[in-house]
């Protein structure tokens, strides 16, 4: 049983290192991290999980005015995206927020093509994000239930 | 007497009317014979009478006429008595005539003749006014061609249209059969014929410009007839006719370019002609008038100064267009070098970071190996290690601090700190190692020093480390002192004026050591980036380093100076440096309530009970500053819109954190009617915190103009907040005390 923790244990350190190298993630996100106590023990789910209904909404919003071919609201669209960087750049979603950085510029510049690419690329960013850090939390899950307690993984 | 004899015979019968007879025929000789003489004396003294000849014919036959009259007198016959009556009275009255006549003519003559010399005089008048009216109107045509062609001329500034028209124009006017212009080439040693009016020419087509008759043209500003055989006129086609027409030819000044310096036209002391050659039909009888060529000669003086023009225009284009190309590679340039420097700190940056959080291991863990127990030989392996990461993790503090100093992108962060306190701290830094050596430090500080003040404190406690490192790196032996006090404002130093104002003040430094001293030569160099004096060099082991280059930068910011004072090689030196501080309003409270000074570096980690109001559109953004928040143990209130915030607000709220990310300044408004809301009750007003993407100056300056209290850069962390926090409610705490 306790190979199974240590194992779990390690694989858990091993992906949320990788997700660090990876770009995914950074240090605002440790900070989430800090927060989560006995006091508010799901903290960091909670605050992901409104992230991610964020921007399922903030994209939809995007992908609607960017559809409305010959008068595009840029102005609609940046309003979206700020919120989004503001969004990512708490809970320190790096990925997504250094897209929505270009995003920002094409929009600015009224760039449509940029902001349609880059609009791709953010919700492919986000729905990846989503999915490692499902994983990330099912692995947690599989500790806790194991009975182990979840590493600090210093980065 | 012989007369009287011979008509003595008839006296008696007709003797009266023979003797009538016989007088006349006298009278009419005399008159006869007089005539021609008073004739001949008014001729002679007339010099402008037209017809002597006549008048020699006239006197002849009067005088022969005469004569026969007195011949008469012999050949008198007797006659019927009627006939001798009749011929009487004609001899009588011819006498009477011929005599009033020859009377006459001596007062009608000369007036005759003044009429005659006055007739002949305004007749040479008319012909003389005549010529001058036809040279006037001559004179006239001209100037008007003159100003035809001066106008057809001037109306562009292309140089070949210039030529092209003066040539057509000049054939028109003057009606040429050819007109050609031969411009130097570019050596100046050939004419090559560059324009003709009709005769086509192979492009080449060149004469050298040593030639007698071109020469001849060029020596003189004046029109000059050539020969039509000469080369530079033998344009027209060989043809059958026996008789070429006259040729002109002229020179045009061309304006000297070396001024505007073009590299492929050669330095030439001499002045520069171009040759028209002016050709009039052949097989005509037509000349030149001299008002033609006159023409010819204003107009090739006309060409002369379009072309100068001309020559001008394509000048200044040249320049423009080269100024234009030039420009454009600045440009490029300015871009790469701004790219250059972009990626250079993006890569300082980078590497500084990735660099820092290895080396802070390597630092972390040395410390804690060296509490572990270890050989004599591993302690100072550990040592080594821990003393060659600190100075590598400093020097990198240092590269990045200098890379942003240049580019300007690194401003002072202002707060308000005790200035004693900070120069107690910094000798407790160095006096562990000034101990090793041996070298007592002094600390003077003025009395009226202030004691907190506004400024950089981590910068100026960098200065200060620096300089009293330096100088106990460089002493051996003897003590350093340092001594702060306020600049006086009679105090000049260098090039630098201290002007000190109300709310702020010079604080000087100096730092006296009895090291190595320095060459008062070396003196200059000793601030620049790696500079370190020969002597230095050979002697010591590190050197000053980057540490003095960016000392000097930082005092600059501070809108101060540094210098450094030396007697010499081996007489120790004096760094002394300025720097403008404000003076903090705190510093009078705290002395005025007597209250002990609260040691700074303790903070306050615990917030518990703090009620404070987050305001953020933002849901994850708010939910995380919550989180954090609630962590330190705040009593955290959301809301996400300006007007619930502004209901909401209430005395309780210590602190209010506001985001302002959005652009514009609607959200700054919001904290202007905070202050509205608590205009009665000043003090019970919670603190205002923007929540801000950047702390840059703008945004700084933004938050102070609309009453701000501070600025927190998201993404928001722990320790941030909770520095925010501490900082804003310290002197609130310092009132609950009283």
């Amino acid at each position: 049983m306790d190979t199974l923790i240590a194992q779990l244990q390690r694989r858990f350190c091993d992906f949320t290192i990788s997700l660090y190298h990876q770009g995914f993630l950074d240090d605002q996100f440790t900070e989430l991290k800090k927060l989560q106590d006995e006091c508010s023990p799901d903290f960091v789910a909670e605050v992901v999980t409104l992230f991610f209904e964020d921007c399922e909404k903030l994209i939809s919003n995007m992908a609607r005015a960017l559809d409305q071919t010959g008068n595009v609201d840029f102005k609609l669209v940046g309003s979206s995206v700020h919120q989004l960087k503001g969004s990512s750049s708490s809970v320190g979603a790096k990925r997504v927020k250094g897209l929505c950085v270009t995003l920002k510029e094409c929009c600015d510049s009224q760039n449509y093509e940029g902001c349609v690419r880059c609009l791709q690329q953010v919700d492919i960013e986000y729905k990846t994000l989503k999915a490692k850090l499902q994983d990330l939390f099912n692995l947690e899950q599989q500790i806790v239930q194991a009975g182990g307690r979840i590493p600090q993984v210093d980065i | 007497m012989e007369v009287c004899n011979c008509i003595e015979p008839q006296w008696p019968a007709d003797e009266l009317l023979m003797k009538y007879q016989y007088i006349s025929d006298f009278f009419i000789a005399i008159a006869y014979f007089s005539i021609p003489l008073e004739l001949i004396y008014f001729v002679k003294k007339s010099a402008v009478f037209p017809y002597r000849w006549v008048l020699v014919q006239f006197g002849a036959f009067i005088v022969l006429c005469g004569a026969t009259h007195l011949i008469n007198l012999w050949t008198f016959t007797t006659h019927s008595r009627t006939v001798a009556l009749v011929m009487t009275t004609a001899k009588v009255l011819t006498a009477v005539v011929s005599c009033a006549t020859a009377l006459m003519l001596v007062h009608i003559i000369p007036d005759l003749l003044s009429v005659k010399t006055r007739e002949l005089f305004l007749k040479n008048k008319a012909a003389e006014l005549d010529r001058e009216m036809g040279l006037i109107r001559t004179q006239e045509e001209t100037g008007r061609h003159v100003r035809m062609l001066t106008h057809e001329i001037r109306s562009t500034l292309d140089r070949h249209t210039i030529l092209k028209t003066t040539l057509v124009e000049l054939g028109r006017t003057l009606a040429l059969e050819e007109c050609a212009l031969w411009m130097p080439t570019r050596t100046g040693l050939e004419l090559q014929l560059s324009y003709t009016l009709r005769h086509q020419h192979p492009v080449e087509y060149t004469v050298p410009i040593q030639l007698p008759v071109i020469n001849q043209v060029f020596g003189t500003s004046r029109a000059v007839k050539i020969s039509p055989n000469s080369p530079v006129a033998r344009l027209r086609p060989v043809s059958g006719k026996y008789m070429l027409g006259e040729v002109v030819a002229v020179r045009v000044p061309l304006l000297h370019l070396s001024n505007f310096q073009i590299n492929d036209w050669p330095e030439l002391s001499t002045k520069r002609y171009a040759l028209m050659v002016l050709m009039l039909p052949s097989d005509s009888a037509r000349q030149w008038h001299v008002h033609e060529l006159e023409l010819v000669e204003v107009v090739a003086d006309q060409v002369a100064v379009a072309l100068s023009h001309a020559a001008i225009l394509e000048e200044s284009m040249r320049a423009r267009d080269l100024l234009m190309e030039q420009n454009v590679a600045l440009d490029l340039a300015r871009r790469e070098a701004e790219t250059a420097i972009r990626a250079r700190n993006d890569f300082l940056a980078v590497m500084n970071h990735e660099m820092r959080t290895p080396m802070h291991a390597i630092i972390a863990l040395s410390s804690l190996l060296q509490e572990t127990e270890l050989t004599p030989e591993q302690r100072l392996m550990v040592e080594t290690i821990l003393k060659s990461s600190n100075l590598l993790a400093t020097l990198m503090n240092d590269v990045l601090d200098l890379s942003r100093l240049e580019d300007g992108s690194l401003q002072l962060e202002l707060g308000t700190f005790n200035l004693h306190t900070l120069f107690r701290e910094v000798l407790n830094l160095i006096k562990p190692i000034a101990v090793v050596k041996k070298l007592p430090i002094t600390l003077n500080l003025a009395p009226d020093l202030p004691e907190f003040v506004v400024g950089d404190e981590k910068r100026l406690m960098q200065i200060i480390l620096n300089i009293v490192g330096n100088a106990v790196k460089f002493s051996k032996q003897g003590s350093i002192s340092v001594t702060a006090l306020v600049t006086k404002s009679d105090t000049r130093a260098a090039d630098f004026f201290v002007v000190p104002t109300g709310s702020h003040f010079y604080l000087r430094v100096k730092v006296k050591d009895s090291g190595a001293g320095i060459n008062p030569q070396d003196i200059p160099k000793i601030f620049t980036k790696f500079a370190q004096t020969q002597s230095l060099a050979t002697r010591s082991s590190g050197g000053s380093g980057l540490g003095l280059a960016i000392s000097k930068r930082f005092v600059n910011l501070m809108e101060g100076n540094i210098w450094i004072e030396s007697d010499g090689l081996g007489k120790g030196c004096t760094a002394i440096f300025d720097v403008k501080l404000g003076i903090s309003e705190r510093s009078n409270e705290s002395k005025q309530s007597g209250i002990p000074k609260v040691p700074a570096i303790p903070r306050h980690s615990n917030f518990t009970g703090l009620k404070v109001l987050v305001m953020d559109e933002n849901g994850v953004s708010r939910m995380v500053t919550k989180g954090l928040l609630v962590h330190l143990g705040c009593e955290v209130t959301t809301v996400s819109s300006n007007e619930e915030c502004l209901r909401v607000v209430s005395h309780e709220h210590k602190v209010v954190f506001m985001d302002v990310c959005m652009p514009g300044v609607e959200n700054y408004q919001i904290a202007l009617r905070i202050h509205e809301k608590f205009t009665k009750q000043r003090h019970q007003r919670p603190l205002l915190v923007a929540l801000s993407g950047n702390t840059d100056k703008s945004t700084k300056e933004k938050c102070m103009s609309f009453g701000l209290d501070g600025v927190l850069l998201k993404p928001v962390s722990l320790d941030n907040i909770r520095d925010v926090l501490s900082d804003l409610l310290e002197p609130r705490v310092l009132y609950e005390g009283m």
